[in-house]
């Protein structure tokens, strides 16, 4: 199960993307620290220096307010939970971080996108900041509302249609989900889950892969809808994979748990080996659904985005220089985003089929014991 | 770093949203659709099925006119067949008869000829035998002046000599 696991290619590709997301974030700290040190140096110089790093990881992490351009950005609930109570305000009482907000219960400032509790005197109050439970609407948790009201918009009416008459042809948008429905019953849950089984978990995994499928696509569109890094956010993976191990916990059958535990006809000395490899297996089986999905749409983002940083970063230089590469760039850009809605495709069909593997070997019936 | 750092409010937020969308389109969409599914399924099946069986029907009932066509052609040829040798008897029959009718007046002819021939023989012989007698009788009278034991003489005579 194991070897199966880091032998697969997605694995090293995973891996690859990691390890250079750390060091591009390494960069955009080193930028940042030295952008502070030169910032103070000439104040009155320059207001703003373009910083790749900064813009990119801005872009991919999630934030208390949807920013639109420059300084315009669209104000989104804040709710925190302390523990003296909950205090609600919109995120534009920060003004872009400048200003202390007046909460109910405490004083709160925005710092490097976090929310932080401060004194009077503006000094941070460490404790009671870690104290706080953030339970905004961020841009993420606005832009998966909307994913979730646009596929309602979508499948409700189709629904509809299926209802009035099942044996009536295709027609609309129902012709382009009813092949993607059955490809993932016959294709996707008939062969790994098996045909007896199959229907309990069709319901979950249609969810999973249109929720990410619309979030990928979402992301995709660089306007306000769209644009958020939902499925490439750490929380959101963490949050469907975790799903995935519950299901597997409560439907899994005793022979599932024999084939971890204590793998059958296998020598006791063995055992001491394979049976921490197989309980490493089921760890690392949910954390690769997360970490796969996380890193493989948010590399997208950072790769266009780091095209259209070159037209800025060149622009500085000079005006010619930016002109000039931003065709190039453009080009590049145009060419990534057909990969990635290739990606957004693919991304979608891995985790349900990992899923539906996954779910289907947690039921799997022993084949030694058919033999007694 | 934040990147990797998950947040307890989106993974709420995202649990109550995907909660959510899960339960909606489980009741309201997939339900139906996969119902819907499977029951066009079934009835296209039923309906290849049908179409199969019909065919099947069909090509059966192709086959049993065809053999009632052979057989109707066959009864046909039989019938044409034995009228053909019923006229062909009558034909011959008549030509059988006709021919028989025909010798059978023939032979009457025949025998009528005979009939009418033996009787102008006869009639002939007498005549001849009278003639015979007369000149006879002429010849005698001149010489024996006639006597019946003469005329039956020349009577049997005339009758012993045939004149066939």
């Amino acid at each position: 199960m194991i070897s199966t696991l880091f032998s697969s290619k997605k694995y090293t590709l995973t891996a690859l993307v990691f390890a250079l997301l750390m060091g591009l974030n390494a960069a955009a700290e080193e930028h940042a620290h030295e952008g502070a040190e030169t910032h103070a140096a000439t104040t009155e110089h320059h207001e703003e220096k373009f910083d790749a790093g900064k813009m990119i990881m801005e872009h991919i992490l999630d934030a208390h307010d949807w920013h639109l351009w420059g300084h315009t950005a669209i104000p989104l609930p804040v709710i925190l939970y302390t523990d003296k109570g909950v205090d609600v305000f919109m995120s534009s009482a920060f003004e872009h971080g400048h200003a202390t907000v007046h909460g109910q219960h405490y004083h709160y400032q925005l710092h490097e996108g976090h929310v932080i509790v401060v004194d009077e005197a503006g000094n941070e109050d460490a404790a009671a900041t870690h104290a706080i439970k953030d339970f905004s609407i961020t841009k993420n948790v606005a832009a998966l509302f909307i994913s979730i009201i646009i596929m309602l918009l979508v499948f409700l009416p189709i629904a509809a249609r299926y209802k009035e008459n099942a044996n009536r042809a295709p027609s609309g948008m129902q012709s382009l989900i009813e092949p993607i429905i059955l490809f993932i019953q016959d294709n996707i849950a008939i062969p790994n889950i098996g045909k007896k089984k199959y229907e309990k978990y069709m319901p979950f995994l249609l969810t999973v892969f249109f929720f990410i499928l619309t979030n990928n696509l979402m992301g995709l569109i660089p306007l306000a809808p769209g644009g958020a890094n939902v499925t490439g956010n750490i929380s959101v993976t963490l949050t469907l994979a975790a799903i995935v191990l519950i299901i597997v916990i409560v439907t899994s059958n005793k022979h599932y748990w024999q084939h971890i535990l204590a793998m059958p006809g296998v020598p006791k000395p063995v055992l001491l080996i394979l049976t921490p490899i197989e309980i490493l297996g089921f760890v690392i089986r949910p954390f690769v659904l997360m970490m796969r999905l996380f890193a493989n749409i948010t590399a997208g983002h950072i790769v266009i985005l780091s095209f259209i940083s070159l037209i800025f970063i060149f622009g500085a230089m000079s005006a010619t220089a930016g002109y000039g590469i931003s065709i190039f760039s453009m080009l590049l850009v145009v060419f990534m985003s057909l990969l990635e809605l290739l990606v957004a495709f693919l991304q979608a069909y891995v985790f349900t089929l990992l899923s539906a593997i996954y779910f289907g070997s947690a039921i799997e019936e022993g084949h030694h014991e058919e033999h007694h | 770093m934040d990147l990797l750092k998950p947040s307890i409010g989106l993974i709420f937020w995202m649990l109550v949203g995907f909660g959510l969308l899960f339960f909606i389109l489980s009741k309201f969409a997939w339900k139906p659709i996969m119902s819907a599914l499977k029951e066009r399924e079934q009835s296209i099946e039923e309906s290849l099925r049908q179409a199969e069986k019909a065919r099947a029907e069909m090509s059966q009932l192709v086959a049993k006119n065809e053999e009632l066509l052979n057989q109707a052609k066959e009864e046909r040829n039989q019938i044409l067949h034995e009228a053909r040798e019923a006229a062909e008897k009558v034909k011959a029959d008549i030509v059988a008869r006709a021919g028989k009718e025909a010798e059978e007046k023939l032979k009457q002819a025949i025998r009528e000829i005979e009939v009418q021939k033996m009787a102008a023989l006869t009639e002939v012989k007498n005549s001849v035998g009278l003639m015979a007698l007369e000149i006879a009788e002429k010849v005698v009278r001149k010489e024996l002046k006639g006597s019946s034991d003469q005329v039956d003489f020349v009577n049997k005579l005339a009758k012993e000599s045939n004149l066939n």
